[in-house]
């Protein structure tokens, strides 16, 4: 059945709370949570005070700042500082999204950031997104074709072209199926908002013959029916698409097939 | 330990090409019940409080009893097919699931045959 609380190891604790930096006039709260898994403590959350005068404006600055100035040992992903590349997703004051383009001053009061909700935890902001990969994989995220010609490049016109819009800008960052209820219950039968979303991107593919195959493998009560249009998906979505759109799309071709 | 791929694990049985079917029913249903609900409503509420006689006569009138045995038809296989989303969604393990499952399958069909039934009997007036 479903678990409407959290395993006993999981709950969170009151952690740090670390010394506030000496001279600073505009000081910023951040609860952060905390999970060592070479400890067999319960995660906690620590405390830190960030001078925001000497702080980039995002999210992510001040996680950076942190880490090198307060608490080496705060762990979590980052890479292009830019929405490109997903990495730094995490739940920032009750919101899974990008930390490097969430300005702080979206944020009233205490910052609180928490990694992607219902994913095992690496580390403190490091979910394990290991089985969320593996769903993208299945979807077969590639240019399928039976024709053997041209053996170049495969034109498109500029409104086939268009159809895509909304959908390639997707980064995988999981902000959308980690907000996924549907996601949190059955998301190792369901693929999840951000594996339909690429799923659609290939099925709407002007260029790709395997349309077919492709609307076979998500005809399934699990893989494709959990989702019951909540929407959190396009709510949360950092870059904002929307996956329950085209998760609906799909829905539509497989009534369109059946009739 | 398990050394099977995260790969292997999504995969599962591959897809059940199963579920088109109940989204559609359940849409068609749901629209169905939009146009019942009402129609079953009118002469139901009219006939409440007025005592037995004007119940049977409501319904021997054959519009009332079709209305109504739709109405038990399309209602009870609306509320089969949600239950079912509900069984699948939230209950995990496979004989649970299955018992609720199959649980499911008679019991809104048996009340649907049963209201039916009813109303049958009084539109035949037997």
């Amino acid at each position: 059945m479903v678990e409407l609380t959290l395993p006993k190891n999981s709950r969170m604790t009151v952690g740090k709370t670390w010394p506030k930096p000496v001279g600073a006039k505009n000081v910023r709260t951040f609860n952060i949570y905390r999970y060592d898994p070479d400890s067999s403590a319960n995660p906690r959350v620590d405390t830190y005070f960030v001078d925001i005068d000497s702080c980039g404006p995002m999210v992510l600055d001040a996680l950076i700042k942190i880490k090198n100035e307060i608490d080496p040992t705060l762990t979590f992903r980052r890479s292009c500082r830019e929405g490109i590349c997903g990495s730094c997703a995490m739940n920032i004051d009750g919101k899974n999204t990008l930390a490097c383009i969430y300005g702080m001053d979206e944020i009233k009061g205490d910052v609180k950031i928490y990694p992607l909700p219902h994913m095992p935890v690496v580390k403190d902001l490091i979910p394990d997104l290991t089985h969320f990969y593996a769903q993208h994989a299945s979807i077969m995220p590639w240019l399928e074709t039976k024709t053997n010609r041209p053996a170049a490049e495969w034109r498109q016109s500029i409104e086939d072209r268009r159809k895509l819009d909304g959908l390639y800008e997707c980064v995988m960052c999981a902000c959308c199926s980690t907000a996924c209820p549907s996601y949190w219950w059955n998301s190792d039968r369901y693929l999840g908002p951000a594996a339909l979303l690429h799923a659609y991107r290939w099925i709407i593919d002007s260029r790709d013959e395997a349309t077919g195959e492709r609307l076979d493998e998500l005809e399934d009560p699990f893989k494709l029916y959990r989702c019951h249009t909540i929407f959190n998906c396009t709510r949360t979505c950092p870059k904002g698409l929307n996956p329950a759109k085209a998760i609906a799309e799909i829905k539509k071709l497989m009534v369109e097939r059946t009739m | 330990m398990n050394y099977k791929t995260e790969y292997k694990a999504v995969a599962g049985l591959g897809s059940a090409k199963d579920g088109t079917g109940h989204f559609i029913s359940q849409r068609l249903s749901a629209i169905a019940l939009i146009a019942l609900g009402p129609l079953f409503l009118f002469p139901f509420v009219n006939a409440l409080g007025e005592g037995h006689q004007a119940v049977l006569e409501t319904y021997r009138h054959p519009f009332n009893a079709l209305i109504a045995a739709g109405l038990m038809i399309v209602g009870f296989r609306h509320l089969r097919l949600g239950v079912q989303v509900v069984i699948e969604d939230y209950v995990h393990g496979e004989r649970r699931k299955l018992v609720l499952m199959v649980l499911n399958a008679l019991i809104w069909r048996g009340f649907a045959v049963a209201g039916v039934f009813a109303v049958a009997k009084i539109a035949l007036g037997a």
